[in-house]
């Protein structure tokens, strides 16, 4: 028993030795594209909060999503208000693991990815799966990955005026420059 | 034995929660202590006939054709109304986030209205500083431009120009509840009756009650607090229905002002609700974005 709390203990005091470098953004850029060939439906969030651990993989994003900018006042008033409910919902987060077997954070250079985790968008919580690149360079990271998003997957019902300007996947776009957390 | 366990409570049992901590936690969570803007406290930038606390965006160009039909009580020769109609063709454009220009052409009295509509305090939640209304100043001016008649005594310009400014206070309570008040001062240089004053002061209170995501009901009241006729000129009061579609509002009312701009529905109502003199209208309005497309590639994986 002695031996066994010992063997805990030590386990987990070199565990946690290992400085657990993480990196962060605050200025993560989010965009998406949900168009069709009658209407330009784009728009971006440059104020995403994500963090990810070096060692284990772990990778968190939050954003508000009345931070999104679109180019069209009423467009980004009805994705809102009707769609995105955005004062019941205001955060859309994603919270999973990077498989990061084989990148060195030491080493500067383009590393491929997957990612795999849990996108709650609207109050619905899905799984997805996404591959993404990241880019070491010093003591920064950049992650770019682009993955789709089925729009009814979210609960996010489209009415049948405008169904056929809205794409039924819009296509996500993630750029962030992470830097290391202290 | 004892001192392992202890030591394991007391230094080990922090550390294993401390792995499971939010990552994003550890820096400040997106929005928490950032003010946002609360947005969308009404469908249109008019609750129905006054100004809301709406703004229509930066560079949008608002085009609003607006009718008022003639009275419900006239019956069914004149089809309740729908035979007459008085029109107003009004184009507002958004300078910006709080600043819209617009102007308006009315067919009864064939007057010509403009505006500026400024909003120094917007809604917000959260952080510092976030108030809990928006305000928004608004001044105009309508001129006349029908002939007067030959008898008439005063016939320059300056006799047919009128000028308002109001202050309009609102609050989104809820999501489907908004509220706003509005103390609207009217100056005429020329009034009809020799009993009326040149200054009208009226106090307006709009709301709005969504009904669903794309229906809500309004309501908009100018209590005219001095410078008319009480009992020639009536207060006007408006309800109706926003329905709102792709990039159209229509709003559907009744009402018993025919005026469409502040000083003609402010000062030139004379239909009572009482005596069931009220009329059906719409307001539409369609609005365009002008301006450069500001082109957001997505970046390359």
């Amino acid at each position: 028993m002695k031996k066994t709390a010992l063997t805990i203990c030590i386990l987990i005091v070199s565990a946690a030795a290992v400085p657990a470098q993480r990196y962060f953004t605050k200025t993560g850029t989010i965009s998406f594209e949900a168009g069709t060939a009658l209407e330009d439906i784009e728009a971006s969030n440059k104020s995403a909060t994500s963090v990810f651990d070096a060692a284990t993989g772990q990778l968190e994003f939050a954003v508000l999503v009345k931070g999104f900018e679109f180019r069209r006042a009423l467009m980004q008033e009805h994705f809102n208000e009707n769609y995105m409910e955005s004062s019941k919902y205001p955060k859309a987060a994603f919270k999973g693991r990077m498989n990061l077997q084989g990148i060195s954070f030491q080493k500067p250079g383009s590393y491929p990815v997957t990612v795999k985790g849990t996108l709650e968008l609207h109050g619905v919580k899905k799984e997805i799966t996404t591959t993404g690149t990241l880019k070491v360079s010093g003591s920064t990271v950049q992650a770019i990955a682009k993955f789709p998003v089925t729009i009814s997957d979210y609960n996010i019902s489209i009415p049948g005026v405008v169904r056929d300007k809205i794409a039924k996947t819009a296509l996500v776009a993630v750029n962030c420059n992470y830097s290391v957390l202290k | 034995m004892k001192y392992l366990a202890a030591a394991f409570l007391l230094f080990i049992a922090p550390l294993i929660r401390a792995q499971e901590t939010d990552l994003i936690g550890l820096v400040d969570s997106a929005g928490s202590g950032t003010k946002t803007a609360i947005t969308g406290a009404f469908k249109s930038s008019r609750v129905i006939n006054g100004h809301s606390i709406e703004f229509i965006g930066k560079k949008v160009l608002d085009v609003r054709i607006l009718h008022r039909f003639g009275r419900v009580n006239d019956g069914i020769g004149e089809l309740f109304g729908l035979d007459q109609a008085s029109m107003r063709m009004g184009f507002d454009y958004g300078l910006g986030k709080n600043l819209t220009i617009g102007v308006g052409r009315s067919t009864a009295g064939k007057e010509l209205d403009g505006f500026i509509k400024y909003r120094p305090v917007q809604q917000a939640t959260g952080g510092k500083g976030a108030s809990p209304v928006s305000v928004v100043l608004v001044a105009g001016s309508a001129l006349t431009t029908a002939k007067f008649a030959e008898d008439a005594r005063f016939t320059s310009t300056k006799h047919r120009l009128a000028y308002y400014s109001e202050v309009i206070v609102g609050r989104k309570f809820t999501e489907a509840f908004s509220l706003q008040l509005s103390p609207t001062y009217v100056h005429r240089n020329l009034v009809i009756e020799p009993t009326d004053d040149n200054d009208t002061y009226a106090l307006g209170i709009g709301g709005r009650l969504k009904i669903s995501k794309r229906v809500a009901f309004v309501a908009d009241y100018q209590y005219v607090i001095s410078g008319l006729n009480k009992d020639l000129y009536k207060n006007p009061l408006s309800v109706g229905f926003d329905i709102e579609t792709g990039g159209h509002v229509f709003q559907l009312h009744f009402s018993n002002a025919t005026g469409m701009n502040e000083k003609a529905f402010i000062t030139n109502t004379t239909d009572s609700w009482g005596s069931g003199e009220i009329r059906f209208g719409f307001n539409l309005s369609r609005v365009f974005t002008i301006g450069k497309k500001k082109s957001k590639p997505i970046p390359e994986s």
